[in-house]
């Protein structure tokens, strides 16, 4: 090693990570070299964020090795990371809401205890601002809470480009701009390109592709936990990054036949932002975009607006498949039978007792009805897989009255068969009059249903249907900047 | 330039406007509470309440409970009129002992993940039983030391007022301006942040409850130094009045949102209002409800707060 | 076999046989002579802290965070009340348990509207009303001690068959809770609320209604324990339901009743309660005193919960 040629200041050589049967990543290899801006772009569930989680320390992965200036390193972890300069600006908030910024610099800095460190704190996170966002006008002292929702993002960016003793030399900016306005926009990106061209390297990750293609020198594009495409940035034309995001092999469709549902009834209406939202008797509805636009919030609203809080409804009007199983979900102290039978007892009860026979015969039925494997429903819940977990959260929807059912993404991290077996079931059932709202982030399952509404920032900005239901004007409605 | 309020000012206008106008109340009921002993006597207990609240504070500062602050307090009241007085060294080493039990406590509770709520209720059944021990009957003698310490009568200012200022000074400083008060209070935000940043939280939470032993400690030897002789159920009521303290001073149950000065103003406050009702010449027996009505209309108070201020942030 | 194995996994059986060991540890001491007596005053005692610990783990098993520490001064009101209502009349008992039965439902409902009109967490909400309820209590106290009527005073001292009465009226409240917890719709609710409020609103679960209902039922439970026990006790005394405010949470977590909510069981209560009594009497028999009793209760309480081992991270 002569340090002539430049090394990466991280390179992932072959990375392997999968939770449970899906392959999140399958086997990557990404060097990041000083000096230069990596924009990343893909669909849900590409590898982006996991990715992105073995660079930062977060993840191991289970096979392939993490490098840094030409050197394997053996144990590599978040502090690891962080002692080589890595920095990871995260979509979620990761200061603490109560404390000032001042004293938020002071937790991200171990270094820089002892007298006087709020002021030498105010004067790296100040110049940071400065630097980064000038003008920014945000207040110090004030509390990360009562900062909005946009200040706070400027706060974790210059956080993370701050230098108290470590010097950044790696930042990941994971949707930075997502909370802010144009021209605090335009004033991070020149930031990244004058760090960029200081030495330091970025990994870009955007919906924005405007912004990627702009900023970027050199553009990832994943799918399926692999690196589909690696060009410079002025290779590539927006058009051209969606086609290489999308399938490279346009597999035949299991499309339903189309149905003509103009004159079915309506069952569900919500007016918001964007485009308002409409259900007909028997419809699939799929709510699609990237994930976190907006889409979960939808189906919450739909389900609030029409389920009691204080009394019990005779009859249900709608009911709920959920997709974070551990968040909203299951009942992990109970039996399958029990997680089964909860949201249709009012059926199996009389004058308030619930009749052991008949919610046991029930059980029995729709066990066999979409074979959940288990020897005995009154075995717990956690002792199922996760797919079979997911299929008790389906029969439990399915078993009540409810006419609609809303499905929160429930597919997730779901093997195959499941899932041909739950396309099944579904169609059945919106054949006999059942509606379905289904949010999905894959995209077999969007071209699934009859009508698909597209989200971006939390608003409704597309609206396809029948043959227009392609995963390329999806993906077009997604990502902002493209011409639909 | 709009001048913005910060949250920190916002949280202590309630519990301060609440103690001015108790305050005014009952000087306008009674003026002549507005002198030296007068002022001395309606603040005097105010003084290890306002220690044990801070000792609260420190332990909902981490997202935890303690009930067994009252039994605790009662304790220390038992050891420092017995083994305090008649066999120093041994009494120092009892109740540094116990600060190190309750480090112990944060530490146990945060490995183990367990419901701060249930140990600190068990740990209150084990400090009475201590204190019960010592003392089977009310008894016992305070210090001299800290007797005088309690009864000092400096000028211009009573006692009183200059202890529970010396509370909100230190307790400002630690918690809120050293960077072991900013450790402690990110666990209470955001735990996974702050161990993100290479923190070690069980380091954190064990500081938190040793100096929220340490405060109590305090609170227990000045209430013996008011009351000259202690008994096990002395300061049983501590449990209650110290979490409300806390939420009547600005503090919230989880978030690590706490304030110091505010802990030690609804510590005031709360001894206030009592004394307010019998100036009113309201019968004594409301005075726990006075407690308690106090408190529900500072919560709705601080909720009406909240609320505009969350619509004005949202433009 | 099988059967004993299934018996272990249950969580209440511990404090079973922790009762039934501090019992015989007893009567071996005094050589088998004071068995019924003990019996009976274990049952006569604990039949106080069996009804007010029932409404104490319904609250518990809503899930983090739901407590009821006004339990001691809605007993406290609702004996003090009723006996000054009844005065010493045996006609008026029926009135007097009915108003007994009213406070408790007045307690339950400014509970939980302060839970949720406030937004605050239920400890705060229920230690600012235990203070106006206490403080009401004593308003009407007065330091007056009235008589219960002659009736009810024998009722509550005298036994059915060697059974002391208390203890039948704790069974069948007992009986009813039990019927609730595991045979009802409301009782699946409840468990579901604990387990998660989030997957319990998705599955279509009516949360506050639900909660509502709760925080009544334990005030209620709590306001007719305070009725029996001021009439047992002769009187209403003010401090009288303090002692029950830690006990109707320890004998909750003594019986096996998961502190992170969402599982919980009648039966183990019942063994708490015994456990609680038998150990006094025991130390007694032995000569100990109160003070070791209850270090021996505290590090009982916290090696049950260090075994049990927290479940959901971030629950207090």
């Amino acid at each position: 090693m002569t340090g002539q040629a430049l090394q990466a200041v991280i390179e992932v050589a072959g990375a392997r990570v999968s939770f449970g049967a899906v392959k999140a990543l399958d086997g990557v290899t990404l060097a990041i070299m000083p000096g230069e801006c990596v924009g990343l772009v893909g669909h849900n569930g590409a590898g982006k964020s996991t990715i992105v989680g073995v660079i930062n320390g977060g993840l191991t992965p289970h096979e392939g090795t993490v490098s840094g200036d030409g050197a394997v390193i053996a144990r590599y972890g978040i502090i690891a990371a962080r002692s080589r300069g890595v920095r990871c600006v995260f979509q979620e908030l990761s200061l603490c809401p109560n404390l000032t910024v001042v004293e938020n610099t002071r937790l991200m800095h171990r270094q820089l205890g002892g007298f006087g460190w709020r002021a030498r704190a105010r004067a790296i996170i100040g110049r940071s601002l400065d630097t980064v966002f000038p003008g920014h006008g945000i207040d110090c002292e004030l509390s990360v809470g009562e900062l909005s929702i946009a200040e706070r993002q400027m706060v974790e960016i210059a956080m993370a480009f701050s230098d108290a003793g470590i010097t950044p030399r790696l930042v990941i900016l994971d949707e930075p701009t997502s909370s802010l306005d144009a021209s605090l926009a335009e004033q991070m990106l020149a930031h990244v390109r004058r760090f960029v061209g200081a030495g330091g390297s970025v990994i870009f990750i955007s919906h924005i592709l405007g912004e990627i293609l702009s900023t970027a020198d050199r553009i990832v594009v994943m799918k399926d936990g692999r690196i589909v495409a690696e060009r410079p940035a002025a290779d590539f034309t927006e058009h051209s990054l969606v086609e290489a995001m999308g399938s490279v092999v346009k597999g035949e469709e299991r499309r339903r036949a189309a149905r003509d549902l103009a004159n079915a009834p309506v069952v569900l209406e919500h007016a918001g932002r964007g485009l308002p939202f409409r259900a007909r008797r028997g419809e699939i509805v799929g709510l699609a975009g990237l994930a976190g636009h907006g889409q979960t919030g939808m189906l919450m609203k739909l389900h609030a607006a029409s389920s009691g809080d204080w009394l019990p409804r005779k009859d249900p009007a709608v009911t709920f498949v959920a997709g974070d199983r551990r968040l909203n979900g299951v009942f992990e102290l109970w039996s399958i039978l029990r997680n089964f039978s909860i949201a249709s007892l009012g059926d199996l009860s009389r004058q308030g007792l619930v009749q052991a026979d008949a919610e046991a015969e029930r059980g029995a039925d729709w066990r066999k009805r979409i074979e959940i494997r288990t020897r005995d429903m009154g075995n717990g819940i956690l002792s199922l897989s996760g797919g079979n977990q997911q299929k008790v959260l389906f029969a439990r929807a399915l078993s009540t009255r409810a006419p609609v059912v809303l499905m929160d993404d429930p597919m997730r991290g779901v093997d195959v068969g499941t899932k041909q077996e739950v396309y099944d079931i579904v169609r059945q059932e919106a054949a006999n009059g059942r509606t379905f709202v289904w949010y999905s982030t894959e995209m077999e399952e969007v071209c699934l249903c009859d009508r698909v509404y597209v989200f971006r920032e939390g608003a409704i900005v597309a609206e396809l249907a029948g043959e227009a239901v392609t995963e390329e004007s999806i993906l077009a409605a997604s990502f902002e900047g493209t011409a639909a | 330039m709009k001048l913005r309020l910060s949250a920190d000012a916002i949280r202590l206008l309630i519990p301060a406007l609440s103690l001015t106008v108790l305050l005014a109340a009952v000087f306008w009921l009674q003026p002549r509470a507005m002198s030296y002993v007068g002022l001395n006597l309606l603040f005097n207990l105010a003084v290890p309440i306002a220690l044990a609240t801070i000792a609260q504070m420190l332990i909902m500062a981490v997202n935890d409970l303690d009930l067994s602050m009252g039994t605790f307090v009662s304790f220390v009241a038992c050891v420092t009129a017995t083994f305090l007085r008649d066999a120093p060294l041994l009494g120092v080493l009892i109740l540094a002992g116990a600060i190190l039990v309750y480090a112990g406590l944060g530490v146990v509770i945060h490995l183990r993940n367990l419901p701060s709520i249930v140990v600190t209720l068990g740990m209150s059944f084990v400090w009475a039983g201590l204190a019960v021990l010592m003392l089977p009957a009310p008894g016992g003698q305070a210090p001299d030391w800290v007797r005088t310490l309690m009864t000092a009568k400096p000028p211009f200012v009573p006692m009183a007022i200059v202890a529970s200022v010396f509370i909100a000074v230190i307790a400002h400083f630690l918690v809120m301006r050293s960077s072991l008060g900013v450790l402690i209070r990110g666990v209470g935000g955001n735990q996974r942040s702050v161990e993100r940043a290479g923190w070690s939280v069980v380091y954190a939470r064990a500081m938190a409850y040793g100096l929220a032993g340490l405060f109590a400690v305090a609170a227990g030897i000045a209430l013996v130094g008011l009351t000259t002789s202690a008994d096990a159920n002395i300061a049983l009521r501590y449990t209650l009045l110290s979490i409300a303290g806390v939420i009547l001073g600005g503090g919230e149950f989880i978030g690590g949102r706490v304030s110091p000065i505010g802990a030690v103003v609804g510590a005031l406050t709360l001894t206030l209002a009592g004394s307010f009702l019998s100036f009113l010449r309201i019968s004594p027996d409301w005075q726990i409800g006075a407690q308690g009505a106090i408190l529900i209309v500072v919560l709705a108070l601080r909720l009406l707060l909240n609320r505009i201020e969350n619509r004005e942030k949202g433009r | 076999m099988s059967a004993l194995a299934r018996l272990t996994r249950k969580p209440w059986i511990w404090s079973w046989i922790a009762a039934f060991v501090v019992w015989f540890a007893t009567i071996m001491v005094t050589g088998g002579a004071s068995t019924l007596g003990l019996s009976q005053a274990a049952l006569t005692f604990a039949a106080f802290s069996i009804v007010v610990g029932i409404g104490q783990m319904f609250v518990i098993t809503l899930g983090p965070g739901n407590i009821d520490l006004s339990v001691p001064a809605t007993m406290t009101l609702a004996g003090t009340v009723a006996l000054k209502l009844m005065n010493v009349e045996n006609g008026m008992i029926l009135p007097g348990l009915l108003v007994a039965v009213l406070i408790g439902v007045a307690v339950g409902i400014a509970n939980y509207a302060l839970i949720k009109a406030l937004r605050i967490p239920p400890i705060i909400a229920t230690l600012s009303m235990s203070f106006i309820v206490q403080s009401a209590a004593i308003w009407t106290n007065r330091g007056l001690r009235i008589k219960p009527p002659s009736v009810l005073a024998d009722f509550t001292t005298s036994m059915t068959l060697g059974v002391p009465n208390v203890a039948l009226v704790a069974l069948l409240l007992s009986l009813l809770a039990w019927v609730l917890l595991e045979k009802t719709i409301y009782g699946r609710w409840i468990s579901a609320i604990g387990q998660s409020m989030a997957a319990a609103r998705m599955a279509g679960i009516p949360v506050d209604g639900v909660r509502f209902v709760t925080y009544v039922f334990c005030a209620v439970l709590a306001s007719l324990a305070g009725y029996l026990l001021a009439c047992f006790s002769g009187g209403a005394a003010l401090n009288m339901g303090a002692e029950y405010l830690l006990m109707s949470i320890a004998v909750v977590v003594i019986g096996g009743t998961a502190v992170a909510g969402g599982d919980s069981n009648v039966p183990g209560i019942w063994g708490a309660s015994l456990f609680m009594f038998l150990v006094v009497s025991m130390l007694n028999t032995y000569g100990l005193g109160a003070g070791i009793r209850l270090i021996m209760t505290g590090l009982i309480i916290i090696s049950v919960i260090m075994l049990a081992g927290g479940r959901q991270p971030g629950a207090r």
